[in-house]
């Protein structure tokens, strides 16, 4: 029955191969076989959520190979949360693209269903080296994805974000390499016992091994100084799959959660906490960095990419306590930010459609075909991301909020964020004013042809509404996620779905 | 033996990272080429350096050298050959649509530069 658990992995790993090995010149049986796997993907994901939600993680050996040898899976409530989240979202990209991006160049399909191969397997997996393999799964696809329709300035774009996260890969295995040498294991369960008894003499090589990490996982998850990357990339790449690249981001952050709460949290000797004096920090900085971005941004898709940036901020100012009321006050905002962030990376790309030559720079034009709906949209989206009540994002940075009430730097916490939050309103604001309200007397601008909106507004609106559903729901949802962010800091039960002779051997014998 | 190894690894990353710098593409790849080199030969050195030992158990032997590194090496060769060949193209294809091999952000850039030339 557990099987279903290496689902996620295999049923886009098998529907990408297909797509590309036989339905490579058909695009209509393309879509309906995409769309199909997705769907089915999103009613795995969604029992698996259901049984990841009564009872303790369960632990999927690969070929049977027990635990510290073999490759595991490991299912808990955070990975399921993170396994529906991404399903969810690729159905809404999906749809979107088919309303004709999927048409601008060569195997969209198939590098759609490779990139949630490899997203869902970095949520899954219990070992380091294998976070390593699906990062570069999810990554090489995201090359294809973000270059997909090219032009020059995606290819220069690219190139620059294939080129920093080559380096990040190496990094990654200086890193792997380091942690290996100290404790002749990468699996994560086993870690937790091996690194609390780490030889005095390594101590620092360990230290090294963990930061490294943690610059890793920081270049992914967009933390000051390591941003640089995302506001041209994001920019450069075609709307729906910016809106997927949302979850490439927030694999970062929840790399950063798994690895510092299991194997470098309070339980690890020597290395415990290793990342706690330094994400919080970052994420100050990163919340400046990104809003004073999302002023400066001559258009609205870099406005969109630095209210991403100024959101990762707000996400690891939360995650990076480390503690019980951040994560679940993190996770609130997760779930938050990535829809709401997707909304706004299609509604960007709807805008620019319908403005021809002008694009998407925040200057007057004339009058947009559509302009009383997409303005509406552009409302509700710019309340959910800039955290004005009602909607989701407000709740989510009360919880924030009083999540860093009681960790350390909590003035500069609360400063920083309620700050930052006025000049994100002010740029918003300021945005939707240029793009829906200052007209231009000057003729329209020619759209190229003129598509059909109704199908990629309903799907903005649908993303918008689960932000309005989350604050409906707000109750449930964070006792939810409070039951999440618990089982995610208990580390024993963790290492006893894993490995049940790792927590009596890890107390006799160091190496 | 470690010494030589040791500081093989950390001249292959100066240079890889020297490269990595540059402001034109090609630099750039090999930069990224001399890292993966680097990382490779590190990879291997974390299993211990070892001469003349077995990696799978034998009878009647009691000192082993750790296999796994190079089950490891050979997953992260197989992805650099591929990011390699990946990039390759890439720098080709943006060196025959942009005509140069300069990598500062294009447009802003020209941009700027045009707006200098018009002060003059």
């Amino acid at each position: 029955m557990m099987h279903l658990i290496v689902a996620p992995i295999v049923l886009p790993a098998v529907v990408a191969a297909f797509l590309v090995l036989v339905l490579r010149h058909d695009l209509t049986s393309q879509r309906i076989v995409s769309m199909g796997a997705t769907l089915a993907l999103l009613a795995v994901t969604i029992w698996l959520y259901l049984s990841a939600t009564d009872g303790a993680p369960t632990s999927y050996q690969l070929g049977d190979w027990r635990a510290p040898f073999g490759i595991v899976l490991v299912l808990d409530r955070l990975a399921a949360l993170m396994l529906l989240l991404t399903a969810l979202l690729a159905v809404a990209v999906l749809i979107y693209a088919m309303a004709g991006w999927d048409k601008a160049g060569r195997h969209f399909h198939p590098l759609f269903q490779f990139q949630l191969m490899g997203l869902n397997g970095a949520f899954l997996t219990g070992d380091v080296f294998n976070l390593f393999v699906f990062f570069e799964i999810m990554l090489i696809a995201s090359y294809g994805l973000m270059l997909h329709g090219g032009g020059a300035r995606r290819l220069r774009a690219g190139f620059h974000y294939v080129a920093i996260n080559l380096i990040g890969s190496t990094l990654f295995l200086f890193a792997v390499g380091l942690i290996y040498a100290v404790t002749g294991t990468l699996n994560m369960a086993d870690l937790v016992g091996k690194v609390a008894q780490i030889a005095p003499g390594d101590e620092a090589l360990l230290r090294v091994g963990a930061l490294l990490l943690l610059v890793v996982f920081a270049l992914k998850a967009a933390l000051v100084p390591l941003q640089w990357w995302l506001p041209s990339a994001y920019a450069a790449a075609p709307g729906p799959v910016a809106a997927l690249f949302m979850m490439m981001t927030k694999v970062g952050a929840y790399s950063i959660v798994r690895v510092y709460t299991l194997v470098f949290g309070a339980d690890a000797g020597a290395v415990a906490d290793v990342a706690a004096p330094w994400v919080v920090p970052a994420a100050l900085a990163t919340l400046l960095l990104g809003a004073v971005g999302v002023l400066a941004s001559p258009t609205l898709l870099g406005l969109a990419c630095f209210s991403i940036v100024w959101s990762m901020g707000s996400l690891l100012l939360a995650l990076g306590l480390f503690d019980q009321g951040g994560l679940s006050a993190g996770l609130y905002y997760l779930l938050h930010s990535t829809l709401s962030g997707a909304a706004l990376f299609l509604l960007a790309d709807l805008v620019r459609a319908q403005r021809g030559r002008i694009a998407d720079r925040l200057v007057p034009a004339s009058l947009l075909p559509h302009a009383h709906l997409l303005a509406g949209l552009f409302f509700v989206a710019a309340i959910a991301i800039t955290g004005m009540p009602p909607l989701s994002g407000f709740l989510g940075k009360l919880l924030i909020l009083d999540a860093t009430w009681r960790g350390p730097l909590a003035v500069a916490s609360w400063v920083v964020l309620l700050g930052t939050s006025l000049l994100v309103i002010v740029g918003f604001a300021r945005a939707g004013s240029t793009l829906f309200w200052k007209v231009a007397d000057r003729p329209p601008e020619p759209v190229e042809a003129a598509r059909s909106v109704a199908l990629p507004v309903a799907v903005i609106a649908a993303l918008l509404g689960t932000t309005v559903l989350l604050s409906l729901f707000a109750g449930p949802v964070t006792r939810e996620l409070t039951a999440t962010a618990q089982q995610t800091r208990d580390i024993k039960a963790y290492v006893r779905a894993v490995n049940p002779a790792a927590l009596a051997q890890s107390r006799s014998e160091p190496r | 033996m470690e010494i030589l190894v040791a500081s093989g690894i950390g001249v292959l990353t100066m240079v890889g990272l020297y490269l990595v710098l540059s402001r034109h593409s090609f630099p750039v790849i090999i930069g990224t080429t001399f890292l993966s080199y680097a990382v490779n030969l590190f990879l291997f050195a974390m299993g211990r350096l070892s001469i003349d030992k077995a990696p799978i158990i034998t009878k009647g032997v009691t000192d082993y050298t750790d296999p796994l590194p190079q089950a490891l090496v050979l997953t992260a060769i197989v992805i650099s050959f591929g990011m390699t060949a990946l990039v390759v193209v890439l720098a080709l294809r943006g060196f025959l649509e942009t005509g140069t091999e300069r990598l500062e952000n294009g447009e802003a850039h020209r941009r700027a530069r045009a707006r200098k030339a018009e002060r003059r």
